[in-house]
This record gives C-alpha cells, structure tokens and sequence, in this order.
C-alpha cells in the first residue's frame, strides 16, 4: 500500500547561464542552447527518491511532474533515471506563455488530479525564471502548507513531517501536518548518477501527457490569458565603465587616487 | 572512440563517464596522496547499477558479459585505476562463485554484491608464493561441519574493506597444487583478521592487505566446488578477469593521452604551442595508435570470453600483457610531452604512471603470462 505519494515539480531551463534574449520580441533565444534540469530541481527529485529508501519498497511513490512544451518529457526521462517511479507531462497549447500564477494553477490542477500527494517538493527557484514564487503560489492554491528553503528533512510520516530550513542567518526546524509543500536548497543533498535500470526504464516508459481538457482547465486560467503578468520587455542594464590612467610615481600616484576616492566620497 | 556500442552499453559508458566527472576527478588526487579508500565512489557505482552487471538476473545483477565489465572499467580507469582496481577486484572475488558455487552459495552472496552493499576479495597471494601460487601455505583443514584455516595472505585487493573473500588454501597439502580448494570467509568470522594495510608506489587509494587466519572456523557448506578443485577455479577465474585488467591499463592510458594532448596545445615554447613540433606530433600518435591496438585486442579477447568460448587462456592472456605494457609506455610518454611539469604532483600525469605500473603485475606479471601464452602456443599450435 501506498503511504506516502510524493510529487516533485520539475521545469526545463536553457543549460547557461548566460540567457541571451531576442531584443525583438524579448523573449529567450533558445535555439543551440541544450535544455536541462533547472539545477534546484534536481535536489528536488534526489530527495524525494531519499524518502522512498527511508521506507519499505512499496510505501512511498515519488511522481515528476513538468508544465512545458514535448520536448521537456526529456527531463522526466531523466528523473525516471535518477529514481523516481513515474512523470507526467502537463503540455498544451494553451499552456503557453504562463506566468507563476498560471504555472502554479495548472500545477495545483494536475495534482488534485493524482490525487492524495502528500508531499510535494519544489526547488528553491529556476536559473531562467527566477522568481521562486510558484512553491508558495501551489501551496496556496493548494490550501496547504509550503517551507521554502528546506535543507534537511528530519523525520517523515504520513501525517507529519519535521524539516529543518536554510535562512540567511540561522535555521530554522518546523513540525508541520501534511499534506505540504516544500522547496528545496543544495545543501539538502548531492544529487546521484543515474543508475543503468533507471536508464533503460526511462528509454521504453511511456509518460502520459495531460492538456487543458484533461486537467478541466478553462482557457482563460493557463497559459498567457490566465496569467495576471505579461513580460513587457527584458533587457540588459548598460553598465557604463569608465577607466582613469594615474599617471606619475608610485608615491604620486598613491597620493592623486586618494584624492579622487575622496572626492568621490568613496572613502 | 566508440566502437559500435548497443544502446545498453552506451549508458554505461555515459554512467561511468558522469561518475568520474563529479565524484572521482574533484577527489582523486587527494585519495592518492591519503590513501583513503573510495567508499563514497563504490556507493555511488552500486547505486548507479555497475555491479550488477556480470551477475545473472537471478541473483538480482543484469546478466551482461565480460565485455560490458570491461568498458565499465575502462571509464573508470579514465578517472582513477584506484576505484577501477578496487570495482575491478570485487569482480575477481565473485567470479569462483559465479565459476563454481551452489545454488545456495549464489544466492546467499550474488544479490549483496548486485547492489554494491558489499564488496569481494580474491585471496590466493602469500609472501613465499607469487607468480608460484602452487606454494601457498595457508591451510583448511577438515573438522567435523567445519574448515579451520591457518595462515597468512598477503596483498590482497580490498582487504579489510570487503565483506566476502574467496580464499585458497590447502585442504590436501601432500597434493600440491590439486590440493588447493577455494572457501568463502565472510569478514568478522572468528580468527579471521586484517594485518598490515600497504603503502604503495600507485593505486594509493585501493586497499592492500594482509588477511591473516588463525584457527579460523568455517563451515564446510562454504567450499566452492568441491576440495582439490581450488587451483583450477583460479585459474578459469583469471581466464575471465584479465581482460578487465587489460582494460584498466587502456583507461589509465587514455586519460594520460588526453591530458597530454591538451597540455602540448596549450604549452608554447620558441614561440609556438609544443603541438607544433614533430617530435611531439609522433609521440601523439604512437600513443594513440598503440591505445587503439590495446582496446581493439581487450574487447576481442572479453567478446571471445563471452561467446562461450572454451579455451580463452592465450587470448585473454595476451589482452593484459599487450595493454599493461602500452599503458607503461603510454603513461611514461605522457610525462615526457609535459617535460618537468609532468614530474611534478601539479599535474595528474605522475600518479597516472605510478598507477599503470601495477597492471603489468598483478592478476599474472607479464612474464608468467608469456610463459602461459608461450605454452599453449607450443601445445595448441599458433591456432
Ligand atoms: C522575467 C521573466 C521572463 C520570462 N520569460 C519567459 C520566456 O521568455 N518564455 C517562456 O516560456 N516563459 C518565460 N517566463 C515564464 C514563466 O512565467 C516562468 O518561468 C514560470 O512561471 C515559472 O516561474 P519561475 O521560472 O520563476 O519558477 P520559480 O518560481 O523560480 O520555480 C520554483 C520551482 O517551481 C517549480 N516549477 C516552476 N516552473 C515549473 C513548471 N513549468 N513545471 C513544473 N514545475 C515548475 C520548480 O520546482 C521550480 O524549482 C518568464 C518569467 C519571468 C518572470
Ligand atoms: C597492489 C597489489 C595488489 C594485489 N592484489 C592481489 C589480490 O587481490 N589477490 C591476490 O591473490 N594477489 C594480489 N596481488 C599479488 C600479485 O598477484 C603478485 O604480486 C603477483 O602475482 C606476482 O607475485 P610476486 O609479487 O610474489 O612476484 P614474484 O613471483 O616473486 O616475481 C618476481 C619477478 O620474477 C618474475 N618471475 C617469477 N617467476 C617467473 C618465471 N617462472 N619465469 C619468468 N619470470 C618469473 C616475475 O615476473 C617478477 O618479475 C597484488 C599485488 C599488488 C602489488
């Protein structure tokens, strides 16, 4: 019997850090560039597999899950590979264009559709996105729970859990009821090599893919017409760099740079 | 390169290549200089499968062949020939089961290794019997249910971090050599114990021991084959395991051909990289021709072995005295193209030589193996 059903949101990034976007339609460049893991999620799968071998074979089952276009069914490949027990792929047209809010609504639908999650684990923000609102936004939605930042998981049962999270200056350990909603920091773990059974399930399994009308979604709640934010334009800040020759000798140098740093109320 | 690899075989390859990026490459120096045993990277290879490769299903492996071993080892020779040696040796220790235990010893001890738990050693070594391992002294002599084993070997791979050991002894001393058996002795059996841990020239982070027997009682259940048998289980285990070795030396070797490759584009003297020079340009494509030669005769020799072919001893012998000796040739060329940076621990370079140099010793030195080939070359004919 199932104890503890266990969903870990994934998403697809560009693999660089350097995104580039097209100045036209501002919009990201991702022709050439490989598609990964958003790097937090990783931590995300490895310790949802982690609770899995804490119990007997059976008793937990840990789902990937991606809102994104075909071709990030990869990434659940590659979550089967690494453990987990099965991926869905939430994928339609209507999809597109979602901001957080609408990620978390389709994300809040398809779990409601697994049905019984008792946990669900997120990572702590995407390399490309960047926001780190789509943890709480689910959780919200969800009318559970959610602890960002989770560095450890303490103790785990079906009805409770005590999770130990990572702040800028001291952590803190909570005692919540689940079902919850966690987001998950790199200290939590080092994410393990793929296993060669993990790489043949993920060449020959199947992963279901669900559409708006499979989630009972209404047009106007995903995509680009259920997001409240549009991306109006991205652009790089121009740094100005400005670079002065002191000229003279060490000591005379030393002297005039004192001057100007001062002046420049630097120092 | 990639020769024609099945799908299967290329994630393995793609497996090994992942662990060796992020779990040996960042560590590997500071394991040598330590000599601390890689536990962290054995974990992280029975989790991703690699032990369970030559094991039948059965018994919870993945039933491939020696040939699949052998690019496992390979990869993981890229990174470190102590891991390599280390994965490579547990395999030694678990061929005789695999050659000649029961249905009840396979599956009290085949499913423990398939996950990596635990590892095996293969204990035949003694200090007055190397290359002569018909000389071994430790003995097992019959008690009632029991054997009880005396005696000391010496050098043994993974000793003192293996849980299961495949150990010769003598059960009939008068017989010599057909008086050898093989028993299994499980770590933490009475009167067994761990004496000297080595400090080597290379593979500094494999464990190399002494396993020392005193009145050591073992239940009889746990011989393999049957007594007088232990000589030839040796024997037909070396025939499958040396491949794998020749594949640690065609690892081992092309680590040290890239990292010499690089280093020569990059190192510019006379005004211009070292790349440039002939002299550096040949020695290049010596190294990679010979590398080639080596792979190219190893997995002949590992897709002989598992084609079921009966008489693989020459074939399989061949395989590790070709690619030990290319290997030493390959790894002293390498410090060569990096001049005195390569002499120097700066540079991965030195240690992948001191490294290479046991392959051309152990499981058989070089010269043994000749006189195997040579012999059987004289009784078989050139085949
Ligand atoms: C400035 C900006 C520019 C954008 N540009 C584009 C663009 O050019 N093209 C485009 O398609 N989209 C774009 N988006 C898209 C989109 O709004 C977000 O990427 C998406 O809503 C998720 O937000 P996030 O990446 O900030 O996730 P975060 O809130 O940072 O993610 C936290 C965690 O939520 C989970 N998660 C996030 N997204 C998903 C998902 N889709 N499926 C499953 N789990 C998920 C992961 O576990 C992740 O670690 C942009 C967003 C912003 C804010
Ligand atoms: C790091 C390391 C790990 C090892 N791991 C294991 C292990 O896990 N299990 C195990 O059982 N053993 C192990 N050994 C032992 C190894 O197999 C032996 O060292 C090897 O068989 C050679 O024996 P020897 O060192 O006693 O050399 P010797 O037999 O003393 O040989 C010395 C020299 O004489 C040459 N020679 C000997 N006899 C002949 C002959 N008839 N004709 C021509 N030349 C000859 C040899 O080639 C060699 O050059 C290990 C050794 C080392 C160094």
């Amino acid at each position: 019997m199932i104890e503890i059903k266990i969903a870990v949101c994934i998403k697809q990034v560009p693999g660089t850090t350097e995104i580039k976007i097209d100045p036209q339609t501002n919009t990201l460049i991702r022709e050439g560039i490989e598609n990964i893991i958003n790097p937090f999620d990783a931590y995300a799968i490895e310790e949802g597999v982690r609770i899995r071998e804490r119990f007997s074979s059976g008793e937990v089952e840990v789902i990937a899950l991606t809102m994104g276009p075909p071709q990030s069914r990869e990434i659940l490949k590659e979550a089967i590979s690494v453990g987990v027990d099965s991926a869905i792929l939430l994928s339609d047209r209507a999809f597109a264009g979602a901001d957080t809010w609408a990620t978390s609504t389709t994300l809040a639908k398809a779990i409601n559709k697994i049905g019984d999650c008792r946990l669900i684990i997120l990572g702590k923000q995407t390399l490309d996105g960047d926001t780190g609102q789509v943890g709480p936004e689910l959780a919200q939605r969800l009318g559970i729970p959610f602890i960002g930042y989770a560095s450890s998981i303490l103790e785990i049962n079906r009805n409770k859990m005590k999770v130990k999270r990572l702040m800028e200056d001291r952590y803190e350990t909570f005692e919540i009821n689940l079902p919850a909603a966690i987001s998950v920091v790199k200290d939590i773990n080092t994410p393990r090599v793929p296993s060669l059974r993990g790489k043949m399930k993920a060449k020959s399994v199947e992963i279901p893919v669900w559409d708006a009308k499979q989630l009972e979604a209404d047009e106007d709640e995903v995509g680009l017409s259920g997001s409240y934010t549009q991306v109006v334009k991205i652009f790089t800040p121009k740094i100005k760099h400005e670079i002065k020759m002191i000229e003279g000798s060490p000591g005379e140098q030393v002297e005039q740079l004192y001057k100007e740093l001062k002046e420049l109320n630097v120092i | 390169m990639r020769y024609l690899l099945t799908e299967e075989q290329k994630m393995i390859v793609d497996i090994c290549r992942q662990i060796v990026k992020d779990r040996i490459i960042p560590v590997r120096a500071e394991m040598d200089e330590k000599g601390i045993f890689p536990w962290e990277i054995i974990k992280e290879i029975g989790k991703s499968d690699l032990f369970r490769l030559f094991i039948p299903e059965e018994y919870e492996g993945m039933s491939t062949g020696i040939f699949e071993v052998c690019l496992a080892t390979e990869e993981l020779s890229r990174g470190d020939l102590s891991v390599a040696a280390s994965y490579a040796a547990s395999g030694l220790g678990l061929i005789p089961i695999l050659i000649a235990g029961n249905e009840e010893q396979k599956k009290k001890y085949l499913p423990q290794m398939a996950s990596g738990g635990k590892l095996a050693a293969f204990g035949l070594t003694e200090a007055e019997a190397g290359s002569d391992a018909g000389s071994i002294r430790t003995t097992a002599s019959r008690d009632g249910d029991f054997y009880i084993l005396n005696g000391t070997k010496q050098w043994i791979t993974n000793g003192g971090e293996a849980d299961i050991y495949t150990i010769f002894a003598m059960t009939n001393p008068e017989k010599g050599v057909r008086g050898a058996s093989a028993i299994i002795v499980e770590k933490g059996t009475d009167g067994f114990e761990f004496g000297k841990k080595e400090d080597k020239l290379g593979i500094r982070a494999s464990a190399t021991r002494e396993l020392i027997f005193t009145d050591c009682r073992v239940p009889k259940e746990n011989i393999l084959g049957s007594e007088g048998m232990g000589f030839i289980i040796a024997m037909r285990t070396f025939d499958q395991s040396r491949p794998a070795v020749g594949a640690q030396a065609v690892g081992v070797a092309q680590a040290a051909l890239e990292e010499a490759l690089n280093y020569s584009k990059v190192r510019k003297q006379f005004g211009a990289a070292i790349s440039s020079f002939q002299a550096i340009q040949h020695m290049l494509a010596d190294m990679a021709t010979n590398i080639e030669a080596a792979r190219a005769l190893v997995y002949h020799a590992a897709k002989v072995i598992d084609s079921g072919e009966k008489n693989v001893t020459r074939l399989s012998s061949m395989s590790k005295i070709f690619a030990s000796d290319m290997a030493m040739k390959v790894t002293t060329d390498a410090i060569q193209i990096f001049g005195g940076y390569g002499f120097m621990k700066e540079y991965p370079v030195e240690k992948m030589m001191r490294d290479a140099k046991i392959t051309q010793i152990y499981e058989g030195t070089n010269q043994i193996l000749r006189n195997v080939v040579a012999l059987d070359m004289i009784k078989r004919g050139v085949l």
